[in-house]
């Protein structure tokens, strides 16, 4: 087996897209001559040429834009925004546009475009570029949300994002591209369920992204509380893979959501009520979360850290439901 | 904003399982209104309601056991609003915890205090489980987050309570309960009520006579049985002697402005109950006779009001039907007497001279003798002799 880091899986899946259709080509801020904001990029531009390695004006309503018009025209663009921050100037392509053609066209066109943004924080890059705002993709009907969390889903998710016909979204938690793990190959995955990364009896602990390696430190502080928690990994943000969640919760009867978004209005939010509607009757205590503090994510070092989830916060929250704290 | 609280239905009541509504908000009640269903260890009761009103919130779920003083509904004042309501809510305290009296035992220890007139913390799947396995989860000790049952608890007491006998859980529950509830109450009585008994036998010649010439006129379902005279009677002594009528609460006597009338009644499952018969000194022999046979049926059936059972200001208690000649019963606190009546029978009397065989009944009187001395209970007991004497006149 091969270990090697997140950003190397992305790009080797990158690199596998391009090779495989010449129609996809790869567009963005600094994903050139740069390599990309967080170098996942580098050296494709002198591997594939500036035609499908192009680098965009400072402007991600213009490039979105340009990239949902490629798709149109029968291209597979990957359209990779600096952070999920900066997307906010494109929402109106990605929320008005792309989300909305099939519908609006009565299906004569579809729009297969792969978004590639950074999220979260924990880098000490402040609020304007740090924020995790993956719940409100998530809210969107019309495009698919991903949140490849481990090396292997970093490598398997972008091919099948290029072959679904309708928009994709995929998040990288900024936290993870210096992440390792083995990867030989090009591996399977799919883009529609969830994942058990951790079997447990006594607790649920369901999150995503950028707070996946965090969960699973709690896991392992958990045991040695004597509580057995299980470890779920959402990987697909929309549609939510609700029957995952819901036969995990069944067999713990307990759950923890953690999500780096807010705490008002999150994801986890959507995921609680998720388990009322569907295993209310099986729970044993009343569904907890972790999420960020309602601040925009501070600079200073500690503040950030303390604002965030983290592991101590997952095992204190595990613990008060199990009746052990 | 009137609170409409759990009532005490009897002073061995310190909680109620709450089992429906009978009105829905928007309704309009008035006093005396039957607004819902409280299981009490003795029977499932009416709960009526003193206030008059709108029904605003309904805050008391079904199946949920409360304490007594626990805000079970909300109800708008006459002329007042919703937006008035909610204000007030707003700046009103949490609810006050009413305190438990440190007398009452409970059957299980509970691990976490239970707040009063907060809902028992049982997790959703121990409850669903709890009913599964025919467990009380109210009673079982929760060692979850803040005290909550969880699933592993009811298990636990399950598996605990597997030498229980045959007898269907629920019923042996109710039985066992209500066996509390009397010695908890009949305990209380003989600890805190100094007892003095009299008895008097009482000629019945002119009642029994009196009886069968009304009888004889009425139809079947109008017929007065001597039950009847017994309880009026009662009723007019008090009338006389109000120091026999009305409660003993925190170290003084409250006459009542009525007498009404509990009568013990000794139900087929076991254990006894004694609601009451309103304003007993108002009514004719023949409304009496009806509301007699009315509570008996009622008790039984377990469908009484919950004035009935709070009301009561004495106790008649009729041993006669068992055989036994005379009886000499235990206070129910917080009232403060109790008359008893034993069988009546054909008895060697003396009468005017000479020796007669009548009817006859030994009458006996329990009072509480903070209230009255034994002079003013013979005078009582005197003047239901005196009564019974002239039955017409009843």
């Amino acid at each position: 087996m091969t270990v090697i880091s997140y950003r190397e899986a992305m790009r080797q899946a990158l690199r596998e897209a391009l090779s495989r259709d010449e129609r996809v080509f790869l567009m963005g801020e600094d994903v050139g001559k740069y390599g990309g904001t967080y170098a996942v990029s580098k050296g494709l531009l002198e591997e594939f040429g500036p035609e499908r390695i192009r680098d965009a004006p400072l402007s991600e309503l213009g490039f979105v834009g340009a990239g949902i018009g490629a798709a149109l025209g029968g291209m597979r663009p990957i359209v990779e925004v600096m952070t999920v921050n900066f997307s906010l100037l494109a929402l109106d392509q990605i929320v008005n546009s792309a989300a909305l053609m099939r519908h609006m066209s009565g299906g004569q066109f579809s729009v297969p475009l792969v978004i590639r943004m950074a999220t979260g924080a924990g880098r000490q890059v402040a609020a304007q570029h740090s924020h995790s705002l993956e719940g409100w993709y998530a809210h969107i009907p019309g495009i698919r949300v991903l949140a490849p969390a481990t090396v292997e889903d970093a490598r398997g998710m972008l091919w099948p994002a290029l072959e679904d016909p309708d928009p994709v979204v995929i998040f990288e938690h900024v936290q993870l591209y210096n992440l390792e793990g083995e990867c030989a190959g090009a591996p399977r995955v799919d883009i529609a369920s969830a994942a058990v990364r951790r079997a447990g009896a006594d607790v649920s602990l369901i999150t995503y992204g950028g707070s996946l390696p965090k969960t699973v430190e709690a896991a392992q502080q958990l045991a040695a509380h004597g509580i057995d928690a299980e470890v779920i990994d959402l990987r697909v943000l929309r549609p939510l893979d609700t029957e995952v969640i819901v036969e995990s919760v069944r067999k713990t009867r307990r759950a923890v959501v953690v999500d780096e978004g807010w705490r008002t209005g999150s994801l986890a939010a959507e995921v609680m009520a998720g388990i009322m509607e569907n295993a209310f009757y099986d729970l044993d205590a009343p569904v907890a979360r972790v999420c960020s503090e309602e601040v925009p994510i501070p600079y200073a070092k500690h503040l950030e850290d303390a604002a965030l989830p983290q592991a101590e916060k997952i095992v204190a929250a595990a613990r008060a439901i199990c009746g052990k704290s | 904003m009137i609170e409409f609280k759990l009532p005490s239905l009897g002073a061995d009541m310190d909680k109620g399982k709450f089992l429906e509504w009978r009105v829905k908000p928007g309704d309009h009640v008035k006093r005396g209104d039957i607004v819902a269903v409280v299981d009490t260890s003795k029977a499932a009761v009416d709960v009526e309601i003193w206030n008059e009103g709108t029904v605003y919130e309904l805050i008391a779920e079904p199946g949920v056991t409360m304490r007594v003083g626990s805000v079970m509904a909300t109800l708008l004042a006459p002329g007042e609003t919703p937006e008035a309501a909610e204000a007030e809510k707003r700046t009103r305290p949490a609810p006050v915890a009413v305190p438990v009296q440190a007398e009452s035992v409970p059957v299980t220890a509970v691990a976490a205090p239970v707040v009063p007139g907060e809902r028992r913390r049982v997790s959703p799947v121990a409850r669903r489980r709890a009913a599964e396995l025919g467990v009380d989860a109210e009673t079982v000790a929760g060692t979850g987050p803040h005290g909550a049952v969880t699933l592993e608890d009811v298990e636990r007491a399950a598996a605990a309570a597997t030498t229980a006998p045959a007898v269907p859980a629920a019923q042996l529950d109710k039985q066992a309960e209500m066996r509390r509830a009397i010695a908890a109450a009949m305990s209380r009585s003989k600890r805190e009520i100094p007892h003095y008994y009299l008895s008097e036998r009482v000629p019945l010649q002119n009642a029994t006579l009196w009886l069968q010439a009304e009888n004889a006129r009425r139809g079947l379902t109008e017929r007065v049985l001597m039950a009847a005279l017994f309880l009026k009677s009662v009723a007019l002594a008090c009338e006389k002697y109000p120091d026999m009528n009305g409660l003993y609460r925190d170290g003084k006597f409250e006459p009542g402005a009525a007498v009404h009338v509990g009568v013990a009644i000794s139900l087929r499952q076991g254990g006894l109950i004694a609601p009451a018969i309103h304003d007993v000194q108002k009514k004719s022999l023949t409304q009496l006779m009806q509301d007699l046979t009315d509570l008996v049926k009622r008790a039984r059936a377990g469908s009484l009001r919950s004035s009935e059972m709070s009301d009561p200001t004495i106790t008649v208690t009729n041993l006669g039907d068992q055989g036994v000649e005379s009886v000499f019963g235990v206070i129910y606190p917080p009232q403060v007497a109790l008359v008893g009546f034993g069988r009546v029978a054909e008895q060697a009397c003396v009468v005017e001279g000479g020796l007669r065989i009548i009817p006859a009944v030994t009458a006996s009187l329990a009072a509480d003798h903070r209230v009255s001395d034994g002079h003013r209970g013979a005078l009582f007991v005197a003047e239901i002799h005196r009564l019974l004497q002239q039955p017409e006149s009843l």
